[in-house]
This record gives structure tokens, sequence and C-alpha cells, in this order.
């Protein structure tokens, strides 16, 4: 990790840490999820463990793209985004600080709401639930390093922030189902996660390394 | 002589439609197990087929831009038009398989679709596109080319998933025709007559309609720089 990477790193958790904007946001919002989703669904037996995954997939989803919208629309407010273009240091690095800070958003919201989330749903979990520390950062790392990526795309649009969701949904969406099901069988103790874990990984390896090479045309866009 | 040749390629296309469309409808024998219903197979593939071509060519596009946008500005503008107009018209052929595709489906399989692995991501494919003919309604400007450029970059890397997919997964959608095992392939002569004929015949015509596109983005983009260059001259 250079020093330019630790700096904005640093600089992202620090204004998280003092204002919790992002964090309480998300929190709040994918509890609502949680339970929106239960009242819709009525989720008991085993119909709560079928289902529980997508739940938590699609509730992380939603939450984190208010998160990944504040990120850059932060650094607009005094200019701050022209100083980061200015910057000698490659703009890969300010893309990779920011998806570190907020994937540690993004997981320590899931790390608070998975106990509510086994409260809600009465789950016990079948399979290896040692299995779900790979299959949640791996979807999550997708989820925020496209997030990141398209929300730097969008921000000199017309209408950001829908526009993040209309771009950002259908290419995160095979790494999602790979997700809900290397869940749903984590959950059910059903089938073997392994193949979907596999697809994550391949999908997280493919998309954060054209990212990284993209990150500086897109940032640099005149 | 460049109008003749316009011309007589239009009646070309045309002429291979209808014999196309002859071959599939009146030549081409009914399949054994599906009947008449199984004809739509000679839309639904060859616009399968070319759909990734159109794709493949706004993926051209778009490396192209990426790649001419800071030292051969006017050869960027034509690689811009070039991914814009491939993507337009992927879209559409997209949107063909997506059509026949279910209709097919409701009477081969009794249901109109089914959430298998490669319809899935056919659908994703298609919402992958309209998503970045959406931003290139949304961005205003010149960076308008190059954020499409990356996302046409992004969603090309779809297309392999796409593609493989059905080789990775057990789907519901029938085995490929072609690559397949060994018992694949169109065994009938007139069958393969009848796809090919639409192959070209669907090949001829998206490309016709890519080059009236490409055609006219090139006429927009003329126009945008002569206002532009108005308006620094006023």
């Amino acid at each position: 990790m250079t020093r330019a990477m630790w700096t904005h790193l640093v600089k992202d958790l620090r204004i998280e840490l003092r204002s919790l904007d992002a964090f309480v946001s998300m929190l709040f919002f994918s509890l609502l999820v949680v339970v929106l989703f239960s009242i819709a669904f009525d989720p008991h037996g085993e119909f709560s463990r079928d289902i529980a995954g997508g739940v938590l997939s699609v509730a992380t989803m939603f939450a984190s793209v208010s998160a990944l919208n504040q990120a850059w629309a932060r650094e607009i407010r005094h200019n701050v985004i022209d100083a980061q273009r200015m910057a000698p240091s490659p703009g890969a690095e300010l893309f990779l600080a920011k998806v570190i800070a907020n994937f540690l958003f993004v997981t320590v919201v899931q790390v608070i709401l998975a106990p509510f989330f086994l409260i809600f749903y009465n789950l016990h979990i079948a399979g290896q639930a040692w299995l779900l520390a790979i299959v949640l950062p791996l979807g999550t790392w997708a989820l925020v390093g496209n997030g990141i990526f398209f929300a730097a795309l969008s921000i000199r649009t017309r209408n950001r922030e829908l526009l993040l969701s209309l771009i950002l949904f259908p290419i995160f969406i095979p790494a999602l189902l790979a997700m809900v099901r290397a869940t749903t069988s984590i959950l059910t103790g059903d089938g073997d996660p392994s193949l979907w874990i596999k697809l994550l990984l391949g999908y997280d390896i493919i998309f954060t390394t054209v990212s990284l090479l993209l990150f500086d045309v897109v940032f640099h866009a005149e | 002589m460049k109008k003749a040749a316009i011309g007589l390629y239009v009646l070309i296309t045309i002429a291979l439609m209808i014999w196309g469309f002859y071959q599939a409808i009146y030549v081409a024998p009914n399949d054994a197990m599906q009947g008449e219903v199984s004809r739509i197979f000679y839309y639904h593939v060859p616009t399968a087929m070319l759909c990734f071509l159109f794709f493949a060519i706004s993926l051209v596009g778009s490396i192209g831009y990426l790649a001419y946008r800071r030292g051969n500005p006017l050869r960027a503008q034509a690689a811009d038009a070039l991914a814009l107009a491939g993507a337009e018209i992927g879209v559409i052929y997209c949107t063909v398989v997506l059509i026949t595709g279910p209709i097919w489906g409701r009477r081969a399989w009794g249901i109109w679709w089914t959430w298998d692995w490669r319809l899935t991501t056919t659908l994703v494919l298609w919402l992958i596109y309209v998503s970045y003919l959406l931003l290139r309604r949304f961005a205003a400007g010149p960076q308008v080319q190059t954020l499409a450029a990356v996302l046409g970059i992004f969603g090309a890397l779809d297309v392999p998933i796409v593609y493989m997919s059905n080789r990775w997964f057990r789907t519901q959608h029938p085995a490929p025709v072609f690559g397949g095992d060994s018992d694949s392939g169109l065994k009938d002569p007139l069958m393969l007559h009848a796809f090919g004929w639409n192959v070209l015949a669907w090949f001829a015509w998206g490309i016709l309609v890519l080059c009236f596109r490409y055609y006219v983005e090139r006429r927009q983009q003329k126009i945008a720089a002569n206002e532009a260059q108005e308006a620094l001259e006023a």
C-alpha cells in the first residue's frame, strides 16, 4: 500500500468516523429492507431459509447505493475532486482507497445486521457457516468495486444518482446471482457452493483489474 | 457510382431476406418433434448469433475511441459513431431474440419464460446495452464519448459469460445446435440451407442499418462540431 493510497483511505475513514453519515443511513436502510421483505413474504420454516440469502444480498445492494452515491458527491463540494485530479499519484490508488473504505463500511453494516437477520428469519445454518465469511466479502467487493467505479463515471451526468443504479445493477447481476446461490446453499445445506464462489472470485478479479486499468480514463474524462 | 452501389446493396439485401423467408417457411422440412413452431429457429438463432457480432463491433468502436482519442481525434470520432451504431443494432437484434424465444418456448416448453441461466444472461446483456444507451442520453458534453466507451468495454466483458454459461451450467435451454456434442448439428441439408440463408440475409440487413446509423451519427457529430466552432467565433 503506497502512501498516497493510505492518505486517501485514512481521510475517508476519518470523515466517516466523525460523521457516520453513510454508516447510519446504510444500516437503517438495510434493516428496513429486511423488515419489508419479511412483511411482504411472511417467512417461516424452510421457506425463510430459502429466501434469506437473497434478502440479505439485495438489502446490502440497495443500502450500499446510498453510500456509493455519497462517495464522490462528497468530493465535489469544495472542488476536492479537481485537486485529486491534479495530484501526481495515479488515479488507481485513489480508486482502490475508496473501494477499501466503502468495503469496510458495508462489511461492518453486514456484521451488525447479521444477528437481527438470524432472529427475524429464525435461521439456523445447515451448511458450513464459515464459508459465509468468504462469500459475503467476495460479493461485497464485487458490489463496492463496480459501484465506486460507476459512481465516478456517472458523477458528471444529469440525474446521476438514478444513473448509478441503472448502470451498476445490470453489470452486478451475475455476481448477485452467484452471491445469492452460494449463500442459499450454505444456509440450506443443499448443493455445493464452491462453483458459485469460484464465479464470484473470477468476477472480482476480472472487474477489479479492468476498473484499475480504466479508472484514470474515467476520472480525467473531459 | 456510390449511390448505385448502395442501391444495389439494398436490393441484394431485400432479395436475400425474401429468399431466406421462402427457405425458412416453405422449403425447410418440419421438425420431427416440434412441428411448425420450430421454424422460428431460423430467426431466433441467426439474430442471436448476429447480436453478438454487433456488440463486438461496438466493443471495437469503444476500444478504438479510447485508443485514438488523444492522437487522432478524427478517427476517434468515427470509432465512437461505430460503437454507438453497433450497440443500437445489437440491442435491436437482442430484442428480436428475446421476443422470438418466448414465442417458441410457449409451444415447446409450455411456458413463456423461465429463469434459466442462458435466458437470464441474454436478458442481462440486453439490460447492460440499454443502460449503455441510457448513459449516452443522460451524460452531456464531450466526456460522454469517453464514459460510454468505458461502459461499452464493461458491457462486452459480460458477453463471454453469457456465451459460456450454456456449457457451464445445466439449463433448460436446448443444447447448442452446432458444436455441442457428436449428435448435434442440423442433419437435414434443407434445414441447413434455410438456416444459412437466413444468417446471411440478417447479416446483410444488420450491416445495412448499421451503415445508415453510422452515417447519421457522423453527420450529427459534424453539426455539433460546426455549432461549437460558430459559438467560439461569435
